[in-house]
């Protein structure tokens, strides 16, 4: 099972949330970070980084020995990342989306492929829980793909739990599809409401049964609560504010190891999950 | 006429909160929410939208199954697997490219532009603001946040305003290269944790790498000194002004349930008075005065 963490404000919890949960069912589960231009998770969780390897994209490449000139490539990249002038050809790597349209449609076989860098993937473990993140170049503007490649470690044979990017755009979209559940953290005030709503309609588009937690519950007010029952959102935790689960994360602990009680808490929602979860 | 375009890294910070703060600060300016993707500003300010104007992104695949042989040439050449086996284009898969609407034989594929998001000139009671909304899962957030602060550029030359105000995205990604461009300086709001600081230093490489100078202040700073302190040492390693500190205060919270800044939810504050030297050290930097410009 794939459970994604997400929630429209960035913010509301995602981090806290998807952390305390892996750690807390402890074995046979994995937690991919997909907030890879803002990673956080391993703040968290402090895994032993094991293997590090740098993610390319493929980019084109002109051998101006072959190369005749005749545009082709500029005219059907509809990204401007390659401009004919005259005798030269001028690519804008950061521009290229990867599409291969320049080299299928050159007809001297001028353009090859090089890779432009996306970023870094790490991956290590912590006590049982498999742990993988991205993190996007300084620079670069695609995450996508660096967020596929992320995903591309999920582990079918065990519970796989992602911390999702905020927002409802392509980078949400990439760490949701596909996923089996989306846990929604939110906050009760009209930011939290209004971003979470957008990320519900996200949800909808992509037919994923979803839940929420409310976190720091007992701020704002009523509308966030007023608003699941009216969509038929189960609320499956609620998170009161407490200043000392805001000091603790402002260290980089964990609520299931500093504070009693929650471990059980985290566990009880999982086991809602795994109830409502196709 | 100079922008300044607020930032965090990490979300959640305060960014929209202070921002609607400087809404009523500053003068003589136009407001921009550059964070396109989920837009918060407008329920802080009350735009009374007076133009709205659709946002055409790229294109996206559509397949003619009347024309289409079922050749597969297509489903070949798509990177994104966004073809499935019955022929039909996955429209949230589809990265706009054109490959397949070119080499199709049979010229069975469309590619009409679609509209993947509005903007608006509106009225608030602070001045004329610039917004947007980004169609859900839609694409082309750069390309959304770049049209929208050209306008309030356009619309601040027309009204003779010399001040920008931008509201940025959270990350360092596509949508948040596009917002700081060019700008006068940006502002991070940061706060007083393991994340924020990780994330602060990552938005200041981007700061960097951009060359756009970068401000920091650390809100809901007594959460945690000894990040606070980290954050401002980082800060003046990388040679950012650091502007001061904002308490963590349920004011932000109680105000925006209101709709309201937190001036016009109280006007004697502490933490208002925070907010204000911040401000007043903002516009009397050099960066907002003789240095650069939009």
């Amino acid at each position: 099972m794939i459970i994604s963490i997400a929630s429209g404000k960035g913010g509301t919890g995602k981090t806290t949330v998807a952390t305390n949960l892996a750690v807390s069912i402890g074995s046979g589960v994995q937690l991919l970070d997909c907030d890879v231009e803002e990673p956080n998770a391993h703040l968290f969780l402090n895994p032993v980084i094991e293997e590090k390897k740098s993610v390319f994209t493929p980019v084109p490449k002109i051998d101006e020995e072959k190369c005749t000139f005749c545009k082709k490539c500029a005219e059907i990249c509809r990204f401007k990342a390659i401009a004919v002038i005259g005798e030269m050809v001028l690519t804008f790597p950061e521009l290229c989306h990867s599409c291969g349209g320049c080299m299928e449609v050159c007809p001297e076989k001028a353009v090859t492929e090089t890779g432009r860098n996306l970023g870094v993937i790490e991956i290590g473990h912590k006590n049982n829980v498999h742990f993988v993140h991205g993190r996007l170049r300084i620079g670069e503007a695609m995450s996508p793909p660096l967020i596929r490649e992320v995903r591309s470690y999920t582990r079918p044979d065990q519970l796989t739990i992602i911390d999702a990017p905020p927002g409802t755009s392509c980078p949400v979209i990439a760490a949701m599809k596909g996923t089996d559940f989306v846990l929604m953290v939110t906050e009760p005030t009209p930011f939290g409401l209004h971003d979470l709503k957008l990320a519900v309609e996200a949800v909808k588009l992509l037919g994923i049964p979803t839940g929420l937690v409310i976190n720091r519950s007992d701020i704002g007010d009523n509308r966030v609560k007023e608003y699941a029952e009216k969509e038929n959102l189960p609320i499956l935790m609620e998170i009161p504010f407490d200043r000392k689960i805001a000091e603790a994360y402002s260290r980089g602990e964990l609520i299931v190891e500093e504070l009693p009680g929650w471990k059980e808490k985290f566990l009880k929602l999982y086991d809602n999950i795994k109830e409502m979860a196709v | 006429m100079k922008e300044l375009v607020v930032i965090s890294g990490k979300g959640g910070t305060g960014k929209t909160s202070i921002m609607a703060a400087f809404a009523s600060l500053a003068k003589n300016k136009v407001l921009c929410d550059a964070d396109v993707d989920a837009a918060d500003l407008h329920l802080l300010t009350d735009p009374e939208i007076k133009k709205r104007y659709d946002f055409q992104g790229g294109g996206i695949a559509v397949i003619y199954p009347d024309k289409c042989t079922q050749c597969g040439l297509c489903r070949e050449l798509c990177r994104w697997e966004a073809i499935s086996e019955e022929f039909e284009v996955d429209s949230i898969e589809c990265e706009g490219c054109g490959v397949c609407v070119d080499f199709c034989p049979e010229q069975a594929i469309e590619f009409p532009l679609s509209t993947c998001g509005q903007w608006f000139i509106s009225h608030t009671r602070f001045g004329p603001m610039v917004h947007a909304r980004l169609g859900i899962a839609e694409e082309n957030s750069g390309k959304l946040v770049t049209l929208i602060r050209q306008e309030a550029k356009k619309l601040a030359e027309k009204n003779k305003l010399d001040l920008i105000v931008t509201d940025g995205p959270p990350g360092v990604g596509c949508p948040v290269i596009a917002s700081i461009g060019g700008a006068a300086a940006l502002l991070i709001v940061t706060e007083p944790t393991v994340s924020g600081l990780h994330d602060m230093e990552r938005v200041a490489q981007l700061a960097a790498h951009f060359k756009v100078p970068g401000m920091v202040c650390v809100n809901k700073f007594d959460l945690n000194t000894d990040q606070t302190q980290a954050i401002e040492k980082l800060a003046k390693e990388k040679k950012m002004m650091v502007l001061g500190r904002i308490p963590f205060d349920p004011v932000f919270t109680r105000s925006m349930v209101q709709g309201k800044t937190i001036f016009e939810y109280n006007t004697e504050s502490i933490t208002g008075q925070a907010v204000k030297r911040i401000w007043r050290k903002i516009i009397e930097s050099p960066e907002m005065n003789e240095k650069g410009n939009v």
